[in-house]
């Protein structure tokens, strides 16, 4: 018998990868709500591809796709998680305490991934519809074709922010090193202040939604025109 | 470039004395004039259309006073092909070495991918999914359905990773290496525009590289976290456009493919620029046995089974793929065409957009007659899936026939058992490119012992 409160340890100094995984896609039918994974080492694709609403916990630093195409599950990477974390999440929360490398939930399409240090190049890189909340800084290339979704960055972003982006809100509390292809500043409207206001709050950031300045597309390059064609 | 040189009595105004460029000729001169009005590169569907050395190039020698044959009909001849030996949990079996290639929901009407399912069903093979996703029509129909991880991941989601029985991760496309997609607003329905979060009517490109891996040895990971996220049970391909076979071949195999699958130039497109159709990567014919060498050098032929595309037509053309080494091969433009596309039935609705049967490419358009490349409700409805699967099933079935009748002939008790030893070349292109001698010489150019 289990009950809700007990917490399985998984220690993956002395537990295959494949033997963890399985065990999260089999518990789905049943079984302890609460994980807790130990020692990860740096390994890729910790707690991929689970649909349930675990509580996952990580201890340490993890390598790609941590929790990626994550589904219902909450993570928490008390760590620095590695490439891809996050990707193509569709439902649930990540939460890394540590940094996040390069493509921080990319393609993600519901959810919200929350990074307490600062995220690498490409963050939120083609997101549908993910939120993403950075509390530190986020490098080059980041929200390129960013489709739907919200990402904020509580610190500044690097160069080619939001490169050929779709309909994402990104908002950036401090400077922006460079906006990409079809990305412009735009206007903060009432819809914008609550969803900052709210995403803020869910990530537990201190930070005021007027200091934010909000980026999105200026939609010239939807449908294609000869005149722009060095943008594309 | 065509090779029409201005003699031919075609009734288009030729007279004595009226000579065309060979290199100006009526095709150049009016692709400049469109684009000196448009300004815009000529985008379109299918696949390279100037000449190339292909498989037409190759013969087989046949059966003689060495070699039995083995008798039509009777006497048995192999055609099945299992997928994925080598990691996967469930590997895949299909009966014939043909599958349908991986095109969009998106590029193709929703009952167009249920007639491919069907089809394919029906002749006991695969079927693939395509950028945009996949769709109830198509998993419902097909028996055997991969699923596509492409660089745009439209539609990406693990359930559906789930539900497929193998898994396609693409490079790149025959049509394109190198390049992406692009879906042009004309048809962008709610349905599609839905599948992949984008607003309705704006043009859709696809990323040419994966968001979050670059280079092969981050694609180990990348492989590695969708076989831990499905259990290691499905077979995992990566498809490559080619362009540098041997190494794209052994780079895959390092990454951890089941499947290569190796798409030429020829191979078909719902919208590319002209000018990448027909001027990137290689011929067909001509990555194949630098494919099959990288894998034979690496213990892999057949472990890793291989599987080519670009400009396969009829059962010659796959008994000849077979031969250099491929482990069977996939087809889209000619599916297309077996369902019902350029159809001489609809001569009247091809002439009113400016085009004819026959002829009909700009499938990004959407206004596709026979209802196989559109979004259109109306037009689409003219397709009917289930005659169009069976349409499909009867040209896969004579595709496998032919396959076997030139097998047989070769006296194989088995299309896999066909071999480089049984062709030989019309042009010293095909023999460099297939690495098979010279029709009535043993000439192989480049690997003779004078090394000539
Ligand atoms: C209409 C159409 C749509 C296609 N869509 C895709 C696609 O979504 N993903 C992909 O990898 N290849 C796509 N392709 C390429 C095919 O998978 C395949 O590589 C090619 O058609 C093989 O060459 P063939 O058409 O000469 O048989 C598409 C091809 C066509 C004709």
């Amino acid at each position: 018998m289990t009950t809700a409160t007990d917490v399985k340890v998984v220690d993956l100094a002395t537990t295959p990868l494949r033997e963890l995984n399985q065990r999260l896609h089999d518990g789905a039918a049943g079984g302890p709500l609460r994980w807790r994974i130990i020692n990860p080492g740096g390994a890729h694709a910790v707690a991929v591809g689970v649909d349930a609403p675990f509580e996952i916990e990580i201890e340490g630093h993890t390598g790609y796709y941590t929790a990626g195409m994550n589904k219902h599950a909450h993570v928490r990477v008390n760590g620095n998680v590695g490439v891809g974390c996050g990707e193509n999440i569709m439902s649930g929360t990540i939460h890394i305490t540590g940094n996040a490398s390069q493509a921080c939930a990319a393609t993600g399409r519901g959810g919200l991934v929350i990074v307490e240090g600062d995220a690498a190049a490409r963050c939120g890189i083609s997101m549908k519809g993910v939120e993403i909340v950075v509390k530190g800084s986020i490098g080059h290339m980041s929200a390129f074709m960013a489709q739907s979704g919200a990402l904020v960055v509580c610190g500044d972003a690097g160069d080619s922010l939001g490169d050929s982006i779709y309909e994402t809100h990104i908002y950036v509390r401090g400077s922006v090193e460079g906006l990409g292809a079809d990305c412009i500043e735009k206007e903060l409207k009432e819809f914008h202040r609550e969803e900052l206001g709210r995403l803020l709050t869910a990530a537990g950031a201190d930070a005021k939604v007027d200091e934010f300045k909000r980026y999105g597309s200026a939609r010239r390059l939807y449908n294609f025109n000869i005149d722009h064609a060095g943008e594309y | 470039m065509s090779d029409y040189n201005g003699q031919a009595g075609d009734g288009m105004n030729w007279q004595p004395g009226l000579r065309e460029s060979y290199i100006f000729d009526r095709n150049t001169i009016e692709e400049i004039r469109r684009a000196a009005s448009q300004g815009i590169y000529d985008i379109r569907g299918f696949g390279a259309k100037r000449k190339l050395p292909h498989f037409d190039d190759l013969l087989f020698l046949g059966a003689s006073m060495s070699r039995y044959p083995l008798e039509g009909y009777r006497e048995r001849c192999d055609t099945s092909v299992t997928l994925g030996t080598r990691f996967a949990k469930k590997p895949i079996e299909i009966k014939i070495p043909i599958t349908i290639a991986g095109m969009s929901f998106g590029a193709l009407s929703g009952q167009a991918k249920e007639a491919l399912g069907r089809g394919a069903t029906m002749a006991g093979t695969s079927t693939t999914t395509g950028d945009g996703g996949m769709t109830e029509e198509e998993r419902g129909h097909s028996e055997i359905l991969v699923y596509q991880v492409l660089p745009s991941r439209y539609g990406m989601n693990p359930d559906d990773l789930r539900r497929a029985d193998a898994i396609e991760v693409v490079v790149g496309q025959g049509a394109k290496p190198g390049g992406g997609g692009m879906l042009l607003g004309q048809k962008i329905s709610d349905r599609v525009a839905e599948m992949r979060n984008l607003p309705k009517g704006i043009d859709q490109r696809s990323a040419c590289r994966h968001p979050d891996w670059t280079g092969p040895d981050d694609l180990e990971i990348k492989i590695e976290e969708i076989r831990e996220i499905t259990d290691w049970e499905k077979p995992i391909y990566i498809k490559i456009g080619a362009s540098r076979p041997y190494y794209d071949t052994q780079l895959a195999v390092k990454a951890g493919a089941d499947v290569i699958v190796l798409d030429g130039m020829q191979g078909g497109t719902a919208a590319t620029q002209d000018v990448f159709i027909e001027h990137v990567g290689l011929p067909t014919l001509a990555c194949i046995r630098e494919a099959v060498e990288a894998l034979q050098e690496m213990g892999m032929h057949r472990e890793v089974q291989l599987i080519v595309s670009g400009g396969i037509r009829n059962g010659a053309d796959v008994a000849k793929a077979l031969a250099l080494g491929a482990d069977a091969v996939s087809i889209g433009v000619a599916a297309m065409i077996a369902l019902g596309d350029n159809d001489p039935a609809y001569a009247d609705e091809y002439a009113k957009i400016g085009s004819a049967a026959g002829f009909y490419d700009d499938w990004h358009e959407g206004k596709d007659p026979a209802g196989i490349s559109t979004q259109d409700p109306e037009l689409s409805k003219r397709l009917d899936p289930e005659l169009g699967g069976r349409r499909l099933n009867n040209y896969l079935k004579t595709m496998t026939l032919e396959t076997q009748t030139l097998a047989r002939a070769a006296g194989k008790s088995d299309v896999h058992n066909l071999e480089p030893e049984d062709l030989v070349a019309l042009t010293i292109e095909a023999a460099a490119m297939a690495r098979v001698p010279l029709a009535g010489t043993d000439w192989i150019p480049g690997r003779s012992k004078d090394g000539f």
